[in-house]
């Protein structure tokens, strides 16, 4: 074969081997090596920097137990839940690849957010990244619905009231509201027919996550990584190959990460499995607190916080819509909020409210909590609406380091 | 520097936010006495189950709980996990009748139980289960010792608890009882265990406080067969990763060690 390629081109002097005749026809080697060996990557990426690729491994993780599941699933509301009580049970390792499907979830959207607020804090949604932004935020929103339509599968009480749930907030629309729950469950209440469709939905988005995660990284790759001093590196002594620096380094933040996974797995499942699940689902009994996975309690406290309900339902979309806004409304030509002192300060306002209104969420926004989940509302949006616009303003005079290299080393 | 540092808190935090106000299940049941913690073996991270407890447990399951309550999600299979033969298992589920499928006349008709077979539902339909009991169906065992809020303990207590009801007590309802672990202090189920109720073939002296233990630890084991596997599996896996992280370490600082 290699000799036959050779003949057709007799100009082309063609090295020998199965490798270089593949690598002439489809370029997969040289391009691996120039995107995971060669490849250029600033000196100076901290831990934070690993969770990209923390996400691609727990990605595929999801993937592959995810198909085991589904072979063994019944998506029906009679056979759901005795299905996942028989792949639990009478499947050998069903209960260790189910317990890692669960798990997995709950640590793939704890990275995502880090992954996200990293982005935030450093900059690098800015030019030129603004696609690759724009794309880790369209993964954002599919990784929640593919989360929150797994969630519904097992049809137990939890499964089955929060797709009620998010069926009445669908019904708070106005005008159309209504219908499209209806459409939608294909019912008045949640049933076979949502379930089915939960389940399709569930299984496409998770490949569709895939896919949109090789742009994700396609677009990294154009731009390259930013750093934590979000200047561009100036020259080779301020860059390192991909390989094998950072290669053992995201294998040490794998490891390291997959410890902590292996002790929720083992150890301390009961705080990804929630026991009211471990009940089928009756459509007849309401349980007494309804509530979401902790992933999306911030959106849950805003929902709650907003006394009206579709203007809880436009503020928690809004939460996430105001993101993809974030590239243009920043005007600061920073990148880091290391140099940035007012939009450091902000930056961490922001996160406690967002972890204040996962509190907020869990306790129904009753009482103080209504309170408190107003105030952190009214700043989650003054900080990117108003806060991040005007913050450059106060930014004179910073003196941003020459290069890298030259930066000296230091924390994150 | 300071922000990172904050960041990294923060999400700790996150994550650690569902450990905090676990008690909330127990919260929300009706007011009881408070449940005296019982020394389980499967309690902790390296719990593990006294396997002929479960097996005596089995039996007050068999001879006494299945009257009332099903167990839907196992299989008479299952039971060799508790140390028994699939001899032992295979005379065990022979000796339950469960729904054959109809006769030649079409009239439903039963058969021997096989090891494959899920545990006999002792109601033909939820409806048939409450109108047996006073209007209350008896809830499903399978994972009840997880999703009874105060858990083992409590369920130990509810079974131990009956005693005379204090002057003032009426009855809410026709076939309730006192019990002061029972949510609201009342409970559908009459005392479902006496001395000498279950025979045990290992001898041990069937004393109620005995039964109850044993059932519980039974219900417990049914609500996480695979406890003592997953923390067997844990710490091997826990060990095997912390080596693996000592080794990259040590290659991710020697491979960086001229950027430094
Ligand atoms: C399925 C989920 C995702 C996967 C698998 C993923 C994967 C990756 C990978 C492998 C990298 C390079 C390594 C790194 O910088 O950590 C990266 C970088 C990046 N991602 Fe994501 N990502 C995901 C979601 C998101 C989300 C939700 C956002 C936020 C909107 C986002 C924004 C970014 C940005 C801005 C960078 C460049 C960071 C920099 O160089 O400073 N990604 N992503």
């Amino acid at each position: 074969m290699t000799d036959a390629g050779s003949r057709d081109r007799p100009d082309e002097q063609e090295k020998a081997g199965l490798v270089p005749w593949l690598d002439a026809r489809l370029p997969v080697v040289s391009a691996f090596r120039r995107e995971y060996v060669d490849y250029r990557t600033p000196r100076n990426l901290n831990g934070l920097w690993n969770f990209g690729a923390i996400l691609t491994v727990v990605l595929l993780v999801m993937l592959a137990t995810g198909i085991f599941l589904a072979v063994n699933y019944t998506p029906t509301a009679a056979g759901a839940f005795a299905s996942i009580e028989a792949i639990d049970r009478q499947l050998p390792s069903g209960w260790l690849l189910r317990s890692i499907h669960v798990t997995g979830a709950s640590m793939f959207l704890a990275a995502l957010y880090i992954h996200l607020f990293r982005g935030l804090y450093y900059g690098s949604y800015k030019a030129p990244r603004e696609v690759l932004w724009l794309t880790g935020l369209v993964l954002l929103a599919m990784v929640m619905l593919t989360a929150f339509a797994g969630y519904v599968l097992p049809w137990g009480q939890m499964s089955y009231w929060g797709a009620d749930v998010a069926g009445k907030a669908v019904d708070a629309i106005p005008g159309v509201g209504p219908w499209l729950e209806h459409f939608l469950q294909g019912g008045d209440a949640p049933g076979d027919v949502s379930l089915h469709r939960f389940f399709i939905l569930h299984m496409v988005l998770a490949f569709a996550v895939l896919g949109v995660v090789g742009i994700h990284v396609a677009a990294l790759h154009v731009t390259g990584s930013n750093n934590p001093l979000g200047i561009e590196p100036r020259g080779a002594g301020d860059t390192l190959p991909f390989h094998p620096y950072y290669t053992s380094k995201d294998a040490l933040g794998l490891i390291l990460f997959a410890l902590l996974f292996a002790v929720v797995v083992f150890f301390l499942p009961d705080v990804v499995f929630e026991a009211e699940n471990f009940r089928p689902a009756n459509p007849l009994h309401t349980p007494a607190d309804i509530e979401p996975e902790w992933y999306f309690l911030p959106f849950y406290g805003i929902l709650q916080s907003v006394p009206s309900k579709f203007g809880g339902l436009l503020a928690s979309v809004g939460a996430i819509l105001v993101l993809f806004l974030v590239p243009w409304l920043d005007r600061s030509p920073i990148r880091s909020a290391r140099f940035r002192p007012l939009y450091r300060a902000c930056m961490g306002v922001l996160v406690v409210c967002f972890v204040l209104l996962g509190f907020v969420g869990r306790h129904h926004a009753q009482g103080g909590w209504m309170i408190a989940g107003r105030i952190a509302v009214v700043y989650y949006f003054a900080h990117f609406l108003v806060l991040l616009p005007l913050s450059a303003r106060t930014e004179r005079g910073i003196v941003l380091p020459d290069g890298i290299a030259g930066a000296g080393r230091r924390g994150a | 520097m300071r922000g990172g540092v904050i960041l990294r808190f923060v999400a700790l935090l996150g994550l650690a936010a569902p450990l905090c106000d676990m008690s909330r299940a127990a919260a929300q049941a009706g007011p009881h006495d408070r449940v005296p913690h019982q020394a389980w073996s499967f309690e902790g991270p390296l719990g593990r189950f006294d396997l002929s407890a479960v097996q005596r447990g089995y039996a007050v399951y068999a001879q006494v709980c299945s009257a009332c309550h099903g167990m839907k999600s196992m299989t008479y299979g299952d039971l060799a996990a508790t140390g028994l033969t699939m001899e032992q298992v295979g005379r065990i589920a022979a000796t339950q009748q469960v729904p054959g499928g109809v006769d030649a006349q079409g009239d439903p008709v039963t058969r021997a139980a096989t090891p494959a077979d899920h545990f006999r539902d002792p109601f033909a339909n939820p409806a048939a289960a409450a109108a047996a009991n006073n209007g209350v169906a008896p809830p499903d065992q399978s994972r009840l010792a997880l999703v009874y809020p105060g858990g083992p303990d409590r369920i130990y207590a509810v079974l131990t608890g009956y005693r005379e009801p204090p002057a003032a007590y009426r009855p809410s309802h026709a076939g309730a009882v006192y019990n002061p672990y029972a949510s609201g202090r009342e409970i559908a189920m009459p005392p479902p265990l006496r001395d000498g109720q279950v025979v045990y073939t290992d001898g041990t002296p069937a004393t109620t406080a005995q039964e109850a233990r044993d059932v519980t630890t039974f219900l417990a084991w049914v609500a996480q067969p695979h406890l003592e596997a997953r923390h067997r599996l844990g710490a091997q896996v826990v060990l095997y990763l912390l080596f693996l992280a000592v080794l990259a370490f040590l290659l991710k600082r020697r491979l960086w060690s001229d950027v430094h």
